[in-house]
């Protein structure tokens, strides 16, 4: 358990993916936990396959709710080459969970740009921490493509201060009803992967 | 317990907690969300969807006559629409207090421009409002309501993307309840004949100056007095990035950022050995103060260009040696490939740019979602300027330029509404040759998906009349058999319709019939994939910008990439296999019958 007493996480990926329910569980966490909390993201382009970011800060008292470039101590990507674009946001000694999902752009098929063979590898180059998952593959075999949220989020969980018994709460509090039970269990498959993970 | 609100969600909530009973907008990034929270979590406040912000800000003037608390939003744009009523409405002054929001956009996230509204509020000689976080987007509705109330003057709420777009903890408080004011005949005060406007004039400036006494006492500005001999006067998101940079500065943080309180800031630049101006954009707190005689320092060192970030204010601090060192770095030169925003897959407006891509012919655009199909590949489009130009650049164009048989002008259903009828009755009644195509997709798809004139539900979720575009269009005197409709998805069909349509004598109108693929549902059909037997490679279907169509890994003997189609982001919507000349592209289902 990591006991510090403030945190930056930035989450990325594509637009249309989803990512803002992760920041609001995060920021929920961290409210509930008694900490000034911030978050900031652009809407907008949102679901139109742009790069969609959104930043997470908390600790006894936030100023500015962007984070600056090289102090995320977090970094939570969608998908493999956004993960590989945001990494020069991520401290020294950071980590990184990323989903191994793949999403070429209209604009990587020309030739003029190509979309990298295998972003992961970069990734390990410079970052020794990192959980990467398919996130989608598995989240789809849970029943639900938009528990690739839950499923990072626990995927770094042991790198937050919060106990499981803070995450199930603010769970329950920003998913509905019926699905709390799958997210709990995606978070548990991502705490195990990223367990496996450090194991290996 | 205190609530996670976005700087728009807390405008909401304000207006709510300071007695407005209306609220009127038209939808823009950044300021859409305010309606939207008000529309579903505060509906005793009556809020609608305006056309246009010009609608909007008329219908605000109408409420606060009727002695009603009003506000009205608007991106920063949004109110160079509504600038008609805003600049008069400084002279009438109010009855029931009135918050105008101006939601500015830095950087240009989503937006033609990054003009500072602050002048806005200068020109007109009204207050302004600065927020710093969602606590002060909350309060400061209600404390411009009292100003405006006590000063007779509509109040502007200045936002910023990231105030609008970042969410901070808020402490809520009770709904109060405004005075009670009902609507009385007072001609001279809001009939803007000249002799009664001569007087509002005179009004106007005695009021600023009861303004500037105003900022010098109020608790809006706030001193902060850490010890420091550096002084810092910022206001809203600069006021963050300044105090994470320089924590234990001097600080005169301005809430009120017009009119200024020039003595205050007189005694705090004379009480430090440097005082520097943090602000976003232009100069304004800058220039003022020093046109004031005082000496502040400013510009030199935060650009004029886009968003401050807490790096760039810590380094500008740095510079101006200030601060003791720049935290952060400067973003390193993107290496990998861009991932520009994108028409989604399936999106009806694929087709309509793929036939004007094929027809070459000159194209003037306009404001939403189809404004993308200016990138590459796709790479249509010849001007887009404001909400409603494309119809008048197409009409100026098409005057002049006769290299061309025509020109078509591209309009969204929305943005035909907020403000291409006009345009379209300038063809009309000035015998243009446009054709004027209204991609109608039955809702507003850029700003999220809200309801306009022609989707038959108001904000609120009542149901209403719809408009008829081929009725309407037929109003405004295009010829009956010079108005068509096609279906977009019908690749062929689009380009014989848009030859037929520039074909006409005088102004015709081709309406694409097809729904936004998104919202208010997702539309999704049997997808489709590729024989990769079949796929040559000939790139054709790469080339209409779809998300879901990938390079596969398969080459081709010449050694280019075959394609291939996600099927979890497939619509069916046929038109990469309309383009497909092997006919390699088929539905999931159905096993190719083609013989190998």
């Amino acid at each position: 358990m990591n006991n510090k007493t403030s945190s930056n996480i930035l989450i990325v990926g594509v637009g249309g993916q989803g990512v803002l329910l992760a920041s609001e569980i995060l920021s929920d966490v961290a409210m509930r936990a008694g900490f000034d909390v911030k978050k900031s993201e652009v809407h907008g382009m949102s679901q139109r396959g742009g790069v969609v970011s959104s930043h997470v800060k908390y600790g006894p008292k936030v100023f500015s709710p962007i984070i600056p470039y090289g102090q995320a101590d977090i970094l939570i990507s969608f998908e493999q080459a956004e993960a590989l674009r945001a990494l020069d946001w991520v401290k020294k000694g950071g980590l990184v969970a990323t989903s191994r999902t793949r999403l070429v752009p209209p604009i990587a098929t020309g030739g003029q740009f190509t979309y990298p063979d295998d972003p992961v590898t970069e990734i390990r180059k410079k970052i020794k921490n990192v959980v990467a998952l398919d996130a989608d593959k598995i989240a789809l075999e849970l029943g639900n493509i938009r528990l690739v949220n839950t499923l990072l989020l626990g995927a770094i969980s042991s790198g937050l201060q919060f106990d499981n018994a803070a995450w199930e709460q603010s769970l329950k509090a920003r998913v509905k009803a019926k699905f709390v039970d799958l997210n709990l269990k995606a978070f548990a498959r991502g705490q195990n992967a990223a367990a496996e993970a450090v194991a290996s | 317990m205190k609530r996670l609100l976005s700087g728009n969600e807390a405008v909401a909530r304000g207006a709510y907690e300071a007695g407005i009973k209306l609220a009127a907008a038209y939808p823009g990034t950044p300021s859409t969300e305010i309606l939207e929270t008000l529309a579903e979590e505060y509906r005793s406040v009556y809020s609608e969807w305006s056309p246009n912000e010009k609608v909007a800000f008329e219908v605000g003037i109408g409420s606060s006559l009727g002695g009603a608390r009003t506000l009205v939003a608007m991106k920063h744009v949004g109110l160079n629409v509504a600038a008609d009523p805003f600049m008069t409405f400084a002279y009438t002054g109010v009855r029931g207090g009135f918050v105008l929001v101006s939601a500015d956009d830095p950087e240009m996230h989503s937006s033609q421009n990054e003009q500072d509204n602050r002048y806005y509020a200068r020109f007109a000689q009204i207050p302004f409002l600065d927020p710093s976080d969602s606590q002060e987007a909350k309060d400061f509705v209600r404390r411009g309501c009292e100003i405006s109330e006590l000063f007779d003057t509509p109040v502007m709420l200045h936002m910023t993307t990231r105030i609008s777009h970042s969410k901070s903890l808020v402490e809520e408080n009770d709904p109060v309840t405004p005075p009670e004011l009902p609507f009385a005949h007072e001609m001279e005060k809001f009939v803007m004949i000249p002799a009664n406007a001569r007087k509002r004039h005179v009004v106007v400036t005695e009021r600023m100056e009861k303004l500037r006494k105003f900022a010098e006492e109020t608790d809006l500005n706030v001193l902060e007095e850490n010890g420091s001999d550096v002084g810092i006067i910022t206001g809203g998101i600069s006021y963050q990035y300044a105090k994470e940079s320089m924590p234990n500065a001097d600080y005169l943080k301005l809430g009120l950022g017009f009119p200024l309180p020039l003595e205050k800031i007189r005694r705090f630049v004379e009480s430090h050995k440097t005082t520097i101006v943090v602000e976003e954009l232009e100069p304004f707190y800058e220039e003022a103060i020093n046109a004031a005689g005082l000496k502040v320092e400013g510009k030199e060192y935060f650009s004029r260009l886009g968003e401050l970030s807490p790096y760039l204010v810590s380094k500008g601090l740095y510079e101006a040696g200030l601060a003791e060192q720049a935290k952060g770095a400067d973003f390193e030169a993107e290496s990998l490939f861009p991932r520009p925003p994108i028409l989604c897959p399936g999106c009806p407006h694929r087709g309509a740019f793929m036939a004007l891509k094929k027809l070459k012919v000159p194209v003037t655009g306009d404001i939403g979602c189809y404004t993308l199909a200016v990138l590459p590949p796709l790479h249509v489009m010849d001007s887009c300027i404001c909400m409603g130009a494309s119809i008048g650049n197409a009409i100026g164009l098409e005057k002049v330029d006769k290299s061309h048989k025509g020109v078509v002008a591209v309009i969204g259903d929305s943005t035909f509404l907020h403000s291409g009828i006009t345009g379209l009755l300038d063809a009309v009644y000035n015998k243009s040759n446009v054709t004027v195509m209204i991609l109608d997709n039955r809702v507003t798809a850029m700003t999220g998906g809200q309801q306009h004139p022609a989707t038959g539900f108001t904000l609120m979720g009542e149901p209403t009349r719809q408009v008829d575009f081929v009725e309407l269009c037929k109003a405004l005197g295009v010829e009956e058999d010079h108005i068509r409709q096609v279906d977009p998805y019908d690749y062929q069909g689009t380009i014989d319709a848009v030859k037929e349509q520039m074909e006409k004598a005088g102004p015709s109108v081709l309406i694409t019939t097809r729904a936004c693929v998104l919202m208010p549902k997702r539309i999704i059909d049997r997808a489709y994939k590729v024989d990769l037997d079949l796929c040559n490679g000939c790139s054709a279907c790469f080339r209409i910008g779809c998300p879901a169509i990938l390079p596969s890994k398969e080459m081709t003997r010449r050694n280019r990439p075959k394609a291939v189609i996600d099927p979890t982001l497939c619509t069916g919507c046929t038109l990469c296999a309309q383009v497909c000349q092997p006919e390699a592209i088929i539905p999931v289902e159905e096993p190719s019958t083609v013989a190998k």
